[in-house]
């Protein structure tokens, strides 16, 4: 993976040429599969189009996008972050163990906020200060938090979560428009902003793009990054407080394997898994397409883990085609 | 001593003892000789599987199916038994290994042939062959009753007073130093991940190289899968489920550089030794099972910390500053 710099990008992010005309970018590719998943849903199921039914239907991938959108920078900018679900879990235990020490509410969101801060900057402190293989640091703190929650929880779960938390999870802002859902939008439209219109993203990709050639223009690449862990680690504890809402208990096995999932919806939105390239528009679309198709399999009966095979041929074929078109289109030119 | 220090391999030896020792003041029986033999026996397939990803990583790649890879031709197998209780079990080992073979080739065919990214194609096909499993058995478990008894003894069948999987596992060390270090294969392992464009230039296929990589890693994980469904007597969906990171951290604290070029057989193996010591001596010294799992995450942190420091080549003055951001 250290050969980022000399390999050319294996993922286009944007299609060139005659096709160009057909299929405008990744994203106008995405929207084209989030349609079809779409039709196919709802001509599946009579129930599908119902308000309150694609409503519920948000809480599928709401969560994880959260997560995915810190993932996305921190993936742009070279590194990875597999720590994530085990954030979620030691987050969730560290706010089970407050309600039992009987916080109320804002005390129990500042400590699921600490505690995941604290995670992010103990992952970005040995990235940068040590100087390690983000994915293998990752491996071990991801071991690392969830170990701590089972000896924390033990075989217990916690519950008793006060009644004004559980809003979070389960609160509607207005008519079929949940909590999370409109968190999800705000914070879309806020790493939308930072990472496509502020200089801090530029240096994002900077990063992701040539790291010895940002640090050389003046980047300072290791505060940079360290900010990307912490981000990951501080929307890691937003999804927890909404998943612990929404679920009214802790267990040390909560979000098990979500930092594969999270780590599919960013590749599959069209970030380059070696960095430098990606769009927050393109995680958006990735993530409604993984949510409808968690959805559209439910309706049909089929078990989630058959829904995952369709998700990983969807990961692998999304990013194989336009590589096997355009090696069909080189052929044909010459 | 500080040539001591320098060497990966004795390093790791050093930690393995003073471990060791540790756990023998706090509950000596652990190091009779009967049952560190046991200890051995135990991580037998964690070092069969270090082996293959280690192979991957040293390409620059990396293998995540293998767990998944592992459960497959391990369900795969335990179906064959259950259908076809006569069938002699060599056959059934071959097309565990065969299957495992072929996912194994699915990766680095896509690896190869398309360019995508390995982390990228494993995350995907650990999903498609978890999902395979729960398809071809619709979710029911495989007991030890459905399997026949032949299937089940082998890997426990005594040879020289020790079982038969301590030696397959010994066999396949021996084979692995040979590949890596007297084959032209071995060593194309080692150029492609120290330098593949220096590797092109030698001559070497990069894309083919890695293909074989991940070839062998899919054989011995369908080999694994074998194992493990006949040494624990039940096949189901969910078997070494969050295994393959196991696997990548036996690598990682035996040596094996992420970014390729960099192990040795002998790394892969202490590495895995290192991980099946604490796994068997925690229990037994009375620490919880539920911090066991804590512990070992420290344990890849510093392993990796420690490594990475002796890892660090001097580059030119300019450079140094960049270079100690790289890593």
């Amino acid at each position: 993976m250290a050969e980022t710099q000399m390999v050319a990008r294996h993922i286009p992010d944007r299609l060139e040429g005659r096709g160009a005309r057909l299929v405008k970018s990744w994203e106008t590719l995405l929207v084209a599969v989030a349609l079809a998943i779409f039709l196919v849903n709802s001509l599946a199921s009579p129930y599908f189009l119902d308000p309150w039914n694609l409503s519920d239907a948000t809480f599928n991938f709401t969560e994880k996008a959260m997560i995915a959108f810190a993932m996305a920078l921190v993936i742009i900018s070279g590194e990875i972050d597999l720590s994530v679900a085990s954030i979620i879990a030691l987050t969730s235990t560290a706010m089970g163990y407050a309600v039992q020490l009987g916080f109320d509410t804002p005390a129990l969101v500042m400590v699921g906020l600490a505690t995941g801060l604290l995670c992010g900057a103990f992952n970005g402190l040995l990235v940068t200060g040590l100087g390690l293989p983000s994915i293998v640091v990752t491996i071990g703190t991801m071991s690392l938090f969830r170990g701590l929650s089972f000896v924390i929880l033990g075989d217990k779960a916690f519950t008793g979560y006060p009644e004004s938390f559980s809003w979070f999870g389960q609160g509607y802002v207005w008519w079929v428009f949940s909590f999370e859902l409109c968190l999800f939008v705000v914070l879309a439209v806020i790493y939308g902003v930072v990472l496509h219109r502020t200089s801090f993203g530029r240096t994002v990709y900077a990063i992701g793009n040539n790291q010895t050639a940002a640090l050389f223009s003046g980047v300072r690449v290791g505060r940079v990054k360290f900010v990307l862990f912490l981000l990951t680690g501080l929307m890691a504890a937003i999804a927890s407080i909404c998943l612990t809402a929404r679920l009214g208990s802790t267990r040390p096995s909560i979000a098990m394997g979500w930092e594969l999932e999270v780590v599919t919806m960013v590749v599959l939105g069209g970030v380059n898994i070696l960095g430098g390239s990606g769009t927050i528009p393109g995680v958006v679309l990735a993530a409604l397409i993984m949510g409808m198709v968690t959805f559209g399999f439910g309706l049909l009966n089929v078990p989630g883990i058959v829904m995952s095979i369709f998700i990983g041929l969807l990961l692998i074929s999304v990013i194989a085609l336009p590589i096997l078109y355009r090696r069909f289109r080189g052929r044909r030119s010459h | 001593m500080k040539l001591l220090l320098k060497n990966r391999e004795m390093l790791l030896v050093v930690a393995i003892a003073a471990l060791v020792a540790l756990i023998a003041l706090r509950f000596p029986p652990f190091v009779t000789p009967g049952n560190l033999a046991n200890v051995y026996n135990d991580t037998s397939i964690l070092i069969i599987l270090a082996l293959g990803q280690m192979a991957v990583i040293l390409t620059r790649c990396i293998d995540l199916s293998m767990a998944a890879n592992l459960a497959l031709s391990g369900m795969v197998a335990a179906m064959i038994n259950a259908a076809m209780p006569g069938l002699p079990i060599p056959l059934v080992i071959l097309t565990a290994m065969a299957l495992g073979a072929i996912l194994g080739s699915i990766n680095g065919l896509l690896v190869w042939k398309l360019d995508i990214p390995p982390i990228v194609v494993t995350l995907g096909t650990l999903t498609i062959y978890r999902g395979l499993i729960f398809l071809l058995s619709g979710g029911a478990w495989i007991n030890a009753h459905q399997m026949s008894d032949a299937f089940k003894a082998l890997p426990r069948a005594a040879v020289l007073g020790f079982p038969l999987l301590s030696w397959l596992s010994l066999v396949i060390i021996g084979i692995m130093v040979v590949v890596m270090r007297r084959t032209p294969l071995g060593r194309a392992f080692f150029a492609v991940g120290g330098n593949p464009h220096a590797a092109v230039y030698t001559g070497i296929d990069v894309g083919r190289t890695r293909f074989f990589a991940y070839c062998l890693s899919g054989t011995l994980a369908g080999l694994s899968g074998y194992l493990w469904v006949s040494r624990y007597a039940v096949a189901y969906v969910d078997i070494a489920a969050g295994f393959e990171l196991d696997i990548i951290a036996a690598c990682v604290i035996g040596g094996i550089s992420i970014a390729g070029g960099i192990g040795s057989v002998g790394g892969a193996l202490l590495g895995a030794l290192f991980l099946g010591v604490i796994k068997n001596a925690l229990p037994v010294i009375n620490i919880s099972p539920f911090a066991q799992m804590a512990i070992s995450g420290m344990v890849i942190i510093i392993a990796v910390a420690v490594n990475a420091r002796a890892e660090k080549r001097k580059g030119r003055v300019i450079l140094r500053k960049a270079e100690a951001v790289h890593g």
